[in-house]
């Protein structure tokens, strides 16, 4: 029978089937940062298992970093207690750690791709939803909880049921002005918050195939989103070309062997899909939220929609008020206070770089605060020797250290009260970046558009 | 982890769509380095004020509502991974949680920890939501043995599913992990016999 992707690589982790459709499935690669692994570490030195293979897990710092003074002790208490707790735990279990002032440190979901840990074909799972990022290499990734971080250190493996499969496929050429961000922001507001809950999906068509690593990363990274577990686009010359070179990718020999075995990793004609979505690429607009869930995104010179379903209305209602926006009204010509474009969704180099672009030679508006946080050393230490920097400093945008920073605000870096925030993050949810924070998300450019404005205005003018 | 078989108690209703990680415990929260206490700030932001105190008409504090089962609206559990969700719920002292549809890994999470996701149809939700608003008193009994949600007052037994490990973990109080540390041989086999590894 044809195989899809999600076959080929889940059918080659399978260490055994047990009676009643759990499978005990093989981890190639295991993520952990500082906020989901510490219980993990106390229940397996509780039981007294020891890690079964430390070669296969990377740690690094960065849901609960400060984003300034990084060279200096984190001045907040209890973050600086579970940084320190991570560095004490790797060094007991001989973990590679790649913690604050590392130059390979930076957000879990931007570090591995870049250092080439995340390849082709693997499984890879971290204590973070947001672990979906990496099946933009075609992997199998998706996020655990902490009882499942403990498995995973414990025995290489994990007891799950395969997940049931989806493709949406997006052909066509996209419109100016629509860049990765905007694609699955307008995918998860046809499916909605839970749309693929109970699936893994696999995104195909030329919308998709034409998109670089960074925005392939984009697209996988806000699977979740819509209630994935994961999602996958097929390896190929795209993927093969930003891997060949980085540090822990295979080399000579290896690297030919390794390709030609990534090469095998595509759905084969005629498979079956448990759903299948299809989109028309030229439909898609650049894409704000106006409400608090990710699936409450539209094009962004659309009115807020009235057409929701009685028994959404409450819950739907409760999301406008919290935002402070009305049913059929226009986000344009909206005054917003902060800019924020970082997090594992877009704080690549490439997301720098088209900010840099458009606000070369802008000035922010004076009543907005524009944050970048880059997402990781490399990516900072990139944007220094581009340049990048200064562009940025010229048009007042702050460029921080690397961290998750605004996205969750866990650290210091966050969104006050009433305040509206156009962010490049995943996530809208109540507070998400701070208390009574209202966030609207978005792609880099149409936030750096809204930083210069200080308003929501429709992008197209700009664009030639 | 604790076992569970059958639980007999009343309900707190919180008909609201899409209730998401960072509401049952927003990630400020997540400093800690211990399962222990983040009850104390289950749905902590609509909860509290910005001074901490109680807000008079969340159904937490109206002093209405009290038991062991949450009963909240459909897709329950969304976002993040974070399993400080689970051990916030059940740490304010709720077993189970009823809902018309779970997240993935908070319903993964909730199975781990012996907090027990127990879904029913939208027209279920819909009429327990009901009936506990106009009867806080309404008990119900979880049966996971027999895979059934009784509501006296109605005389029905509604079936629900589980899957069958998971609910031999709840009822004995097994978690994977022994499971799976059981399974090194196997693993170790395989591991020799890939033909790509990484």
């Amino acid at each position: 029978m044809a195989k899809t992707l999600l076959d080929k690589i889940w059918d080659a982790h399978v260490v055994k089937s047990i009676p009643g459709g759990l499978d005990v499935f093989y981890i190639d690669r295991h993520l952990i940062h500082e906020v989901t692994s510490p219980q993990a570490f106390d229940e397996i030195e509780a039981r007294g298992l020891p890690l079964f293979r430390k070669e296969q897990i990377v740690a690094t710092a960065d849901h609960n970093v400060p984003t300034k003074n990084q060279h200096l002790p984190i001045e907040e208490p209890l973050s600086r207690f579970q940084v320190d707790k991570l560095t004490e735990n790797c060094a007991k279990h001989n973990i590679e750690l790649y913690g604050l002032g590392h130059e390979r440190q930076g957000i879990v979901h931007v570090m591995g791709p870049e250092l080439g840990i995340t390849q082709p074909g693997m499984t890879i799972v971290c204590g973070d939803s947001h672990t979906s990022t990496h099946g933009a290499f075609g992997a199998i990734a998706f996020g655990i909880g902490t009882s499942q971080v403990a498995q995973v250190m414990a025995s290489q493996c994990l007891l799950l049921s395969k997940p049931k499969s989806m493709r949406i496929t997006v052909d066509g050429e996209v419109r100016p002005g629509v860049t990765a961000k905007d694609i699955i922001l307008y995918v998860i507001s046809k499916l909605g918050t839970g749309g693929a809950t109970g699936y893994f999906v696999e995104y195909a068509g030329s919308a998709f195939r034409n998109l670089s690593m960074e925005g392939r990363m984009t697209v996988c990274n806000m699977s979740i989103e819509m209630g994935a577990r994961g999602g996958m686009i097929a390896p190929d010359q795209t993927t093969f070309d930003y891997l060949q070179g980085r540090e822990f990718a295979p080399k000579g020999e290896r690297w030919e062997q390794a390709v030609a075995y990534w090469s095998t990793l595509f759905t084969e004609e005629g498979a079956q899909f448990d759903k299948e979505l299809s989109f028309d690429a030229a439909d898609i607009a650049p894409m704000i939220t106006f409400g608090t869930n990710p699936g409450m995104g539209m094009a962004i010179d659309a009115l807020i929609p009235t057409d929701v379903p009685v028994s959404e209305q409450a819950s739907y209602s409760k999301s406008l008020q919290y935002m402070g926006f009305q049913p059929g009204e226009s986000l344009l010509g909206k005054e917003i206070q902060y800019v924020f474009i970082g997090s594992c969704t877009n704080s690549r180099i490439e997301d720098l770089r088209q900010v840099a672009r458009f606000v070369q030679g802008k000035k922010k508006a004076a009543h907005v605060e524009a944050i970048i946080v880059p997402g990781s050393k490399q990516v900072e230490k990139q944007a220094i020797e581009e340049g990048i920097d200064k562009v940025l400093a010229e048009a007042g945008f702050e460029l921080r250290e690397p961290g998750c920073s605004a996205c969750l605000a866990m650290n210091e870096d966050k969104i006050p009260a009433g305040a509206y925030c156009v962010s490049t993050s995943n996530r809208n949810f109540e507070g998400r970046q701070g208390p009574g924070s209202r966030t609207l998300l978005a792609s880099p450019l149409v936030a750096a558009i809204t930083a210069v404005e200080g308003k929501i205005v429709d992008i197209t003018q700009y664009l030639n | 982890m604790e076992k569970f078989e059958v639980l007999q108690s009343t309900a707190v209703p919180l008909p609201i769509e899409n209730i998401d990680t960072d509401q049952i415990i927003p990630a400020r929260f997540l400093k800690a380095t211990s399962r222990e206490g983040f009850g104390e700030n289950l749905f902590r932001d609509w909860r509290f004020d910005n001074a901490g105190q109680p807000k008079a008409d969340f159904v937490m504090n109206t002093g209405r509502y009290s038991g062991k089962i949450l009963v909240a609206g459909k897709n329950f559990g969304c976002g993040s991974s974070r399993e400080h969700a689970a051990w916030a719920i059940y740490d304010a002292g709720f077993k189970v949680v009823i809902s018309s549809f779970f997240a993935d890994i908070f319903k993964g999470n909730a199975l781990n920890n012996g907090l027990l996701p127990l879904q029913v149809s939208d027209e279920v939700l819909a009429r327990l939501l009901t009936q506990i608003e106009q009867d806080p008193q309404t008990t119900l009994v979880v049966n996971l043995v027999n895979q059934e949600l009784e509501v006296p007052v109605w005389e029905e037994k509604i079936p629900f599913a589980i899957d069958a490990y998971k609910k031999e973990c709840m009822i004995n109080g097994y978690d994977d992990i022994d499971f799976l540390v059981n399974q090194k041989e196997a693993i170790e086999q395989y591991e020799s016999n890939r033909p790509w590894a990484y």
